[in-house]
């Protein structure tokens, strides 16, 4: 199957990086074969929506199931109504976390773990100053 | 004549200013557009009597789930991320969707409809000693303030040649922006402390690129330290007017009084302020008419050759 990790560099020894949305990258592993093709994240710089098309990204590469940090409410309705399994964990190599994911290690997310964004253009963490 | 009342910083004295400046000039009946959306409190100061009522939306798609064939065209177009197609099923997220009608526009099967979506109210009356009153509500959880303040600028339900005062959001992002926008005047509410200063700055380089004069007034005059005093005077800011750090004028915005009908003291103050304002907009007008009229009689020849 098709996992995606997100990761801050492109490189399979890249460390987690824990937003779904706004990663700077997508490595997108094979478990049967461990081949694995890293993807710059279409959606890191988006000015609202980043969840929503980063998710869609995913699903439009066929993945299956994600390792991320926190997937906010639009994220998390976008991966499961494409039906990709969403699984949380603190940090870790890419690599390393596709053994954590075969092993059953890993934590399975079933609701939004983050909260909303709503878009990098916006004053973001509070409205009074 | 638009003037908008702006701080960057909040909590600095933007609604105190505003309503007490239209006090200050009830006489000629100006017109106080809260633009505060997401928070609007002038009214308590103003105590309007609404008459006029307008829903806000916006318009959003609705996808025919019989005729879509799931494509993905509505997603690809949508720079917002509003829609996304997964395993052929549409999904619409209310509150990224600008209403830009994209999606409707380009889906090849015709399969969406535009339904309202609804952000907010616009309410307007007559308040306090001639005063028109009106302001923009946001829905509780709606993150879009825009739509509210590009429609409350629009409407227009009293006579028009009236002073508008706008009564900003805090902060430099959209909604400023938005409220700043074709103001004639940017009256800047800032505090003398290095906060105040730091929002300020941003405040003043917001106003230089939109190109709209803008002036300072200082309130709690005596906190703090001579940031902003040093920072106006270098940059060619005029600090229009003192508001002294005066527990009293705390207390009385507290229980809900107007700062110049506690303390009539102020009224000359505030009349002087409006003055100074309106002799700047006039002073900048004779600055850029000569040159735009010089030789080039024509405005489209001039923007042509730039």
């Amino acid at each position: 199957m098709k996992l995606a990790i997100t990761g801050g560099t492109a490189q399979y020894e890249t460390q987690l990086e824990r937003r779904f949305g706004r990663c700077a990258y997508f490595i997108i592993v094979d478990t049967e074969t461990r081949a694995w093709e890293s993807f710059p994240n279409p959606a890191v710089n988006a000015r609202g929506g980043a969840g929503t098309h980063a998710a869609q990204f995913l699903a439009n590469q066929g993945v299956e199931a994600v390792v991320s940090g926190d997937y906010g409410p639009n994220a998390f309705t976008a991966l499961d109504a494409a039906s990709i399994q969403m699984y949380s964990a603190q940090g870790g190599q890419a690599e390393t976390l596709v053994d954590d994911f075969l092993a059953g290690r890993l934590e399975k997310v079933t609701g939004n773990t983050g909260p909303a964004h709503h878009g990098g253009g916006r004053s973001q963490g509070g409205r009074r100053r | 004549m638009i003037l908008t009342v702006a701080s960057g910083k909040g909590g600095t004295g933007k609604t105190t200013v505003a309503t007490s400046l239209a006090l200050a000039i009830a006489d000629s009946s100006p017109v106080l557009l809260d633009c505060d959306v997401e928070a609007p409190n002038a009214h308590i100061f103003l105590q309007p009597q609404f008459d006029q009522r307008r829903e806000i939306g916006l318009p959003i798609p609705e996808v025919d789930e019989v005729r879509c064939t799931g494509c993905g065209r509505c997603a690809e177009v949508c720079q917002y991320h509003a829609i996304v197609v997964m395993g052929g099923k549409v999904l619409v997220f209310p509150e990224l969707c600008h209403g830009c009608g994209s999606c409707t526009l380009q889906c090849p099967e015709g399969a969406i409809n535009e339904v309202p979506n609804l952000l907010g109210v616009l309410e307007a009356g007559p308040a306090k000693e001639g005063i028109y009153f009106a302001q923009g509500v946001l829905n509780v959880g709606e993150p879009m303030a825009v739509p509210i303040i590009r429609e409350l600028k629009q409407w227009q339900p009293f006579p028009e040649g009236r002073t508008i005062i706008r009564d900003a959001p805090p902060g430099n992002s959209c909604p400023v922006v938005e409220t700043i926008q074709g103001a004639d005047f940017v009256l800047l509410v800032t505090e003398p402390t290095p906060f105040g200063l730091h929002d300020l700055r941003l405040a003043i380089q917001l106003t230089r690129e939109l190109g709209i004069p803008a002036g300072v007034v200082v309130n709690r005059d005596g906190v703090g330290d001579d940031g902003v005093e040093v920072f106006c005077r270098k940059e060619g800011i005029p600090i229009l007017m003192r508001i002294p750090l005066d527990q009293r004028i705390g207390k009385a915005v507290a229980r809900g009084e107007a700062l110049v009908e506690a303390f009539p003291e102020y009224l000359p103050q505030f009349r002087e302020l409006y003055a100074q304002i309106q002799s700047l907009i006039d002073s900048r007008q004779d600055e850029i008419l000569p040159q735009a009229m010089g030789t080039h009689p024509s405005h489209g020849a001039k923007a042509g050759r730039l």
